[in-house]
């Protein structure tokens, strides 16, 4: 086992850990943020995308030891209140704290299972950082390195859009 | 959990790399970017008993200019490598190739000293290597020696490295004057594996006469493959449309020789490679300065 001290969406989180453990894991099962998706665990689909010193990485493809004194951020640090959830009545609740790119996919349609959005926010994040105003071409590009498995590539490339218009 | 177990060393000097490496031979695996190891390691398709864990080496993380040459160290990101001034004007065909690799986030990790001792005949790295006439310096904690790239690939995800042995820099030649550059692949969608690529290199002389030409290919073999007598039909002659059609017809009948995938047979891969040999040698003689 090994001491690991790794900040998580700006928290310092002191573990010991078997070296095998990937981040993902040490993410949803030692710290209970499970915003990461784990998908195909062999760094192809981006569901667990993550932001490793601030660059889009595959936490799946990263020991949880590797990042010990690095800085990680994951689909939870993007947002420092509660999600909106559903009232009883139907109407929804919160969320005023959004990030405006999990703004753009809640008001483009950009998710529909949702499995695969964490991963593109955190692919986007970055992305946009560095073309604050892309091309469609650029965008689709941008993805690729993210599955979808619902189909919903016209609505995520339109919330990429959006929330590169929130965000300039 | 995904990965079977192994003991971890995560050393912070060059020094003590090559300590362990000469303790544990080849029952250790280096660990530098990850992005290729690590998903053989959630398969348990590799297995170590050992990993010794680069990223906290900064002294191989480097990309530097020396006289005539790039200096560059193993643990260099393929991400730095895509926005590096320095390569962007000494070695345009790098420059241009590096954003085929994979997704930014896999190059992000991902780092030039890892693909290319990884060997895989489908990357990028190995096969710029050979066409930039790359040297790769290996360490052990008794010498160090240099090997051209020509003599590092030695098969299927193998290299002329010893067990004992740690790639630490790779020296690439300043782009010579006078010299085009191109490099093309076709993949199912970009940063997928391709299915078949190219990288090509022409110099020429005052008279227009190829002096030089480089032509090698990715999936086309058991590692990077050179058309060597593609490349001679080229040299000594002013390259037009003929001459290039046979140079393509030549490396991509009798000097690759592609598996054929899920995504493409080995017939079409042929094709491809043909295609993308005329399209990127085109490309480099336009790109020629004068």
């Amino acid at each position: 086992m090994k001491q690991v001290t790794i900040t998580v969406n700006g928290k310092e989180y002191t573990r010991e850990v078997e070296p095998r453990l990937l981040l993902s894991d040490f993410l949803r099962h030692e710290l209970g943020l499970t915003g990461t998706h784990v998908g195909c665990e062999h760094g192809v689909c981006g569901a667990c995308t993550i932001l490793f010193d601030g660059e889009s990485a595959r936490s799946c493809l990263t020991f949880a030891v590797q990042a010990d004194g690095h800085e990680i951020t994951t689909v939870e640090g993007l947002t420092s209140l509660s999600s909106p959830h559903l009232l009883e009545d139907g109407r929804t609740e919160g969320g005023n704290n959004l990030h405006p790119l999990q703004q753009a996919f809640w008001e483009a349609h950009g998710l529909q299972c949702g499995y695969c959005t964490p991963g593109i926010l955190m692919s986007m994040i970055p992305f946009l950082k560095q073309n604050p105003n892309p091309t469609e071409d650029e965008i689709r590009h941008a993805l690729s390195g993210n599955l979808c498995r619902c189909t919903g590539y016209q609505h995520i490339v339109d919330a990429v859009k959006l929330a590169a218009e929130k965000m300039r | 959990m995904k990965p079977a177990p192994f003991e971890y060393h995560a050393p912070s000097s060059i020094e003590e790399v090559l300590d362990l490496k000469s303790q544990y031979g080849d029952d250790a695996k280096f660990l530098a970017g990850g992005q290729s190891l690590v998903p053989a390691m959630n398969f348990r398709i590799v297995q170590p008993s050992v990993l010794i864990d680069l990223n906290r080496v900064n002294e191989l993380s480097y990309i530097r200019e020396d006289k005539h040459t790039l200096r560059v160290g193993a643990m260099a990101r393929e991400r730095h490598l895509e926005f590096d001034a320095s390569i962007q004007k000494h070695a345009p065909l790098l420059h241009e190739a590096v954003p085929f690799i994979a997704h930014p986030q896999i190059r992000n990790r991902g780092t030039i000293g890892g693909s290319i001792v990884h060997a895989d005949p489908a990357a990028e790295l190995p096969v710029l290597m050979l066409a930039l006439n790359a040297r790769l310096k290996a360490k052990s904690k008794k010498s160090e020696r240099w090997i051209e790239a020509k003599g590092f690939f030695a098969g299927m995800f193998t290299t002329a490295l010893e067990p004992d042995e740690a790639l630490v820099e790779i020296e690439i030649p300043f782009a010579e004057k006078n010299t085009g550059w191109s490099f093309m692949e076709v993949a199912p969608r970009l940063g997928d594996y391709a299915m078949m690529g190219v990288a090509a290199l022409v110099t020429l002389d005052k008279n227009k006469k190829c002096t030089s030409a480089k032509l090698v290919y990715l999936n086309a073999g058991d590692g990077p493959v050179e058309a060597v007598e593609a490349e001679k039909l080229l040299e000594g002659e002013v390259l037009n449309d003929t001459l290039i059609e046979s140079a393509a017809s030549y490396a991509s009948e009798k000097e690759i020789n592609p598996f054929g995938n899920i995504h493409a047979s080995a017939d079409f891969q042929r094709h491809l490679a043909k295609v993308l040999t005329q399209k990127t040698l085109k490309q480099a003689l336009e790109r020629v300065s004068q």
